[in-house]
């Protein structure tokens, strides 16, 4: 495991008081989530099944796995719209189901769906969250505007979204997303339904997100180029339970010398033979930007 | 920032007060999204003139002659305009909640629910959006009115009145359908229920027929429906003199305060419903 301390965000700065008065065991500084035990069941299906998992500041974790594997619950509990079913879990130094409130000041959240308003302008799609999260009504316009310079978008600020692209709305939404500067940024499959090269210009941007505001993201993907590529750590997930946790070339040293990372993916989430038609279905599956046009 | 020691009274109120001006200004924010997008795309208010036209024109017209309806000396067009300028409020705001089920798909309300907005602020200016939609309605039904020589009361206090109800109702409307389409989650499903209640609650009301007509069962019903108190709160600004206030059923204050509770209940359950959606 990486044992390199990363305490570039202290937490204590953000919330002592939440950090000080609970009673379950401590996150070490500087992690931006904590979860112990945090568990999701519907009826009799376990989705996310007693998870443990720490992100440090600063860190980019991807969550991997397969359809169904509890990706998108376990980012649903993180950010607050599903409660889970028990466990705990901290963000930013906040309790998810004692501090909803404190929690979602402090996330950003960019769900699987393409999810800009297509009748409204980029402008206003941004504009309607700088409302939401309670920035002055001085600093709006020029936050927005600075947002959508960081994700490109200036030129299309106001023109109605939906005649944007699939990739044009994503960045909309990574920008929708940061307006607040949030500490942990929680993306569900971000660049799922792309041309490659919208998918180049997201990732550009994530990258930048992480090297220039320091911001935690959590990335649930199966896409293994983007895991590689984006993230620190990652985090295998199988039928809703952590089956491995590491960086990159750890994991694939573990599995012995020349292992790809696919063959870790298949190995941890036993899907050794289907891996390939597994992640086509999916691609086809998913619903994309023609829902918006 | 204060610090925590100086608790004044100012302090006190200050933490009364933020939290109710973000709740408001989170309200108007959803609100003016609505809209925003009303106004890029008002056929819906076109389309929707047709039908309170049609019910003016030949129902009204129809049902003057007969003089089958005894609405104590009111001519018949003038007690029917308030039942179905009512009606437009009730028939464009059943229908609103559909919305969500679409942001729903789309990822929007995910998060509108991940952000720091209290559902209440999320219901209400969902609400307020309706009733923006309704107050255009109104704007159609009225001059159709005056255009078909109904007698109306037009004063800027009962216009001002004309449109605080019409904005209360079509919030009360809205809001229950939005618990509807909480409920049900889909669009196919949303749709058949909208069409199943939109009926009973016009017809078990006073907006065509007078309470005093229907038979007792039915009076029962008609006083426990919302739409009652709606038109007859319409009735009474836009009804002149003693005569119209004859062929009222309720006075205007009980017709406001029963509406206000019932949108404030609704609210609250609303608000309970809206986060299930996602679930």
């Amino acid at each position: 495991m990486e044992s390199r301390a990363r305490p570039r965000r202290d937490n204590s700065q953000v919330a002592p008081a939440a950090l000080l008065s609970h009673a379950e065991p401590m996150p070490a500084i500087g992690s931006a989530v904590v979860c112990r035990g945090l568990t999701r069941r519907f009826g009799s299906i376990v989705a996310v099944d007693n998870v443990d998992l720490e992100v440090r500041s600063g860190e980019t974790l991807g969550l991997l796995g397969r359809n169904g594997a509890g990706k998108t619950t376990l980012i649903k509990m993180l950010t607050t719209l599903l409660p889970p079913s028990s466990g705990h879990a901290q963000i930013a130094g906040f309790d998810l189901v004692r501090h909803p409130a404190s929690v979602r000041r402090a996330i950003g959240y960019v769900p699987q769906a393409l999810s800009a308003d297509g009748d409204l302008t980029g402008f206003e799609n941004l504009l309607i969250f700088a409302r939401l999260y309670d920035l002055p009504a001085r600093e709006q316009r020029p936050r927005i505007a600075a947002a959508l310079a960081f994700m490109d978008l200036s030129e299309d600020a106001d023109r109605l979204v939906k005649h944007y692209s699939g990739g044009m709305i994503r960045r909309l939404e990574i920008a929708q997303s940061t307006l607040h500067r949030p500490k942990v940024l929680f993306l569900d499959e971000p660049t799922v339904g792309l041309d490659p090269l919208a998918r180049d210009a997201v990732w550009e941007q994530l990258k930048r997100l992480r090297s220039e505001l320091k911001t935690t993201i959590v990335l649930a993907t199966h896409h293994l180029e983007e895991a590689e590529l984006l993230c620190e750590r990652l985090a295998i997930l199988n039928q809703g339970h952590i089956s491995a946790i590491g960086a990159p070339p750890e994991l694939r040293a573990g599995l012995g010398a020349g292992t790809t990372l696919e063959d870790v993916f298949a190995h941890y989430t036993g899907a050794a033979h289907d891996v390939h038609d597994g992640i086509a279905a999916a691609y086809r599956q998913r619903r994309t930007a023609e829902r918006l046009g | 920032m204060t610090p925590g020691q100086t608790v004044s009274t100012g302090a006190g109120a200050a933490r009364l007060l933020t939290p109710l001006l973000a709740f408001c200004r989170k309200t108007l924010a959803i609100a003016d999204l609505e809209l925003r997008k009303l106004r890029r795309d008002p056929t819906e208010l076109v389309t929707r003139a047709i039908q309170p036209a049609l019910w003016l024109l030949l129902f009204g017209e129809v049902m003057s002659r007969s003089r089958a309806l005894a609405t104590s000396g009111v001519p018949y067009l003038d007690f029917l305009l308030p039942g179905i300028l009512a009606q437009s409020v009730l028939f464009i705001a059943i229908f609103n909640g559909i919305s969500i089920i679409w942001e729903r798909d789309l990822g929007i309300v995910h998060k509108f629910l991940a952000s720091p907005t209290p559902r209440a602020a999320l219901v209400v200016g969902k609400a307020l959006g309706g009733g923006i939609r309704a107050l255009a309605q109104a704007l159609v039904v009225l001059l159709l009115g005056l255009a078909l020589g109904v007698h109306l009361r037009l004063s800027p206090g009962t216009l001002g009145g004309v449109a605080l109800l019409v904005v209360l109702g079509a919030a009360l409307f809205s809001t229950f359908s939005l618990i509807i389409a909480c409920l049900v989650k889909t669009r196919e499903r949303f749709m058949g229920i909208g069409q199943v209640l939109t009926m009973p609650l016009f017809f078990a009301s006073n907006a065509i027929y007078p309470i005093a007509m229907m038979p007792g069962w039915l009076q029962s019903v008609a006083r426990l429906n919302p739409l009652t108190y709606e038109v007859d709160g319409l009735r009474n600004l836009l009804l002149a003199g003693p005569a119209g206030l004859g062929a009222t059923d309720v006075g205007l204050p009980t017709d406001i305060a029963v509406l206000s509770v019932i949108f404030v209940a609704l609210v609250g359950l609303a608000a309970r419903q809206y986060p299930k959606i996602v679930q």
